[in-house]
């Protein structure tokens, strides 16, 4: 009878998934996307110190700077990866990653960030 | 007359053998090392590098290959290039292939990690040329990396540096000179005595159309920034200084 309890509060919690993680909330895809595009400037620890950072004149986002990133509305961000730096008065050197990545993924990237900021979810303009 | 006959019919005889040894000398060894470079391929490159073009490449495609993709190679290199080069290898990505792998979090910016990067096997001479040959005849279909569209122009290299240092950001990711510019790419200083001026022009242009999901941008240029920058790149030189080719 215990046994079976178990078995069934088993069922219910993969049933609604309490731990609050689901499929929605993944973000093992974004932050392969961040590994592969990103990372090479933005760095590992994603603090702007990536391996091209030391000669750039103009230093990669830290985006691990809660008060920085969060600042910036989604909208922005979404923006900024789609169409590059200059797209939103920011540097050149951020190139513009919408012939390479969808909308959906440009979306999650955004995701992503917010767990990296730990800055909320600004979904307006400034 | 008849001693005659005998006579050129053994002189013909003789050059005919002659002949047939000039020929095997010329040919067969052609024929047979157009297949050692096939089976060279299959038994010392595959493992690192794809030969044949992947069906519908995945990202997964970008982290698992230890090299870069050799399926277009005929239309990438330069034969010479490989002749030497595969005798005696170097690195042209600073932070290897696939850049991600070989970088480990330093006290201040992220470092090349250079206990990961393992050096590329040599070839011996015959055996380079051959993979050489073998590898010039994979060539990429014709709207993959269209021939002529580089024209063979000079640019001016003061201004080929300011689009490729500061208006388009190329040298975020590339050396322009021996130690001047990033390190996810492959160094471009070498790039003209490497690859054919319309894969370079290609691969600005689309990168992703070429290697699925590699990690470089493509950034929509104009046919007019992608000539320069395709003619710029192709007048850098190792010796370069960094005056006009390297500056940042």
């Amino acid at each position: 009878m215990k046994l079976q309890r178990v078995v069934v509060l088993g069922f219910l919690f993969a049933l609604f998934d309490v731990s609050g993680v689901n499929a929605a909330d993944d973000l093992s895809h974004p932050e392969k996307l961040y590994n592969t595009y990103c990372a090479q400037c933005h760095g590992l620890n994603r603090n702007g110190k990536g391996i091209n950072s030391p000669q750039m004149s103009v230093q990669p986002r830290d985006h691990t700077d809660a008060k920085g990133m969060g600042d910036i509305p989604d909208d922005e961000l979404e923006h900024a990866i789609r169409d590059g730096g200059l797209a939103v008065n920011k540097s050149v050197l951020m190139p513009n990653w919408g012939k390479v990545l969808s909308d959906e993924e440009i979306k999650e990237l955004v995701k992503y960030l917010r767990a990296v900021c730990k800055c909320g979810n600004k979904s307006e303009g400034k | 007359m008849s001693q005659r006959n005998n006579s050129d019919w053994n002189e013909a005889q003789s050059d005919m053998r002659q002949m047939l040894i000039v020929l095997l000398l010329l040919g067969v060894p052609t024929w047979v090392a157009a297949a050692d470079g096939n089976d060279i391929l299959q038994s010392k490159c595959s493992a690192c590098h794809t030969t044949t073009k992947p069906d519908n490449p995945g990202l997964d495609h970008i982290w698992t290959r230890q090299g870069p993709d050799l399926h277009y190679a005929g239309s990438k290199f330069r034969q010479e290039w490989l002749v030497q080069w595969l005798q005696t290898p170097s690195r042209i990505r600073p932070a290897g292939e696939f850049y991600f792998k070989h970088v480990k979090a330093g006290s201040g910016v992220d470092e090349i990690d250079e206990s990961t990067l393992q050096p590329h096997m040599k070839l011996a001479p015959d055996e380079a040329r051959a993979v050489a040959e073998a590898l010039m005849k994979k060539t990429a279909p014709a709207d993959v990396i269209p021939k002529g569209t580089y024209r063979d122009e000079k640019t001016n290299m003061t201004m080929g540096s300011m689009f490729f240092n500061k208006l388009r950001g190329c040298a975020s990711c590339h050396q322009s000179a021996v130690g001047v510019g990033g390190n996810s790419g492959p160094e471009l200083y070498t790039a003209s005595q490497r690859l054919q001026p319309d894969y370079v022009y290609a691969y600005i242009q689309d990168p992703q159309k070429i290697d699925p999901h590699v990690w470089m941008p493509n950034l929509s240029l104009s046919q007019t920034d992608i000539q320069r920058l395709t003619s710029y790149i192709l007048q850098l030189s190792p010796a370069q200084t960094s005056k006009g080719g390297g500056q940042l």
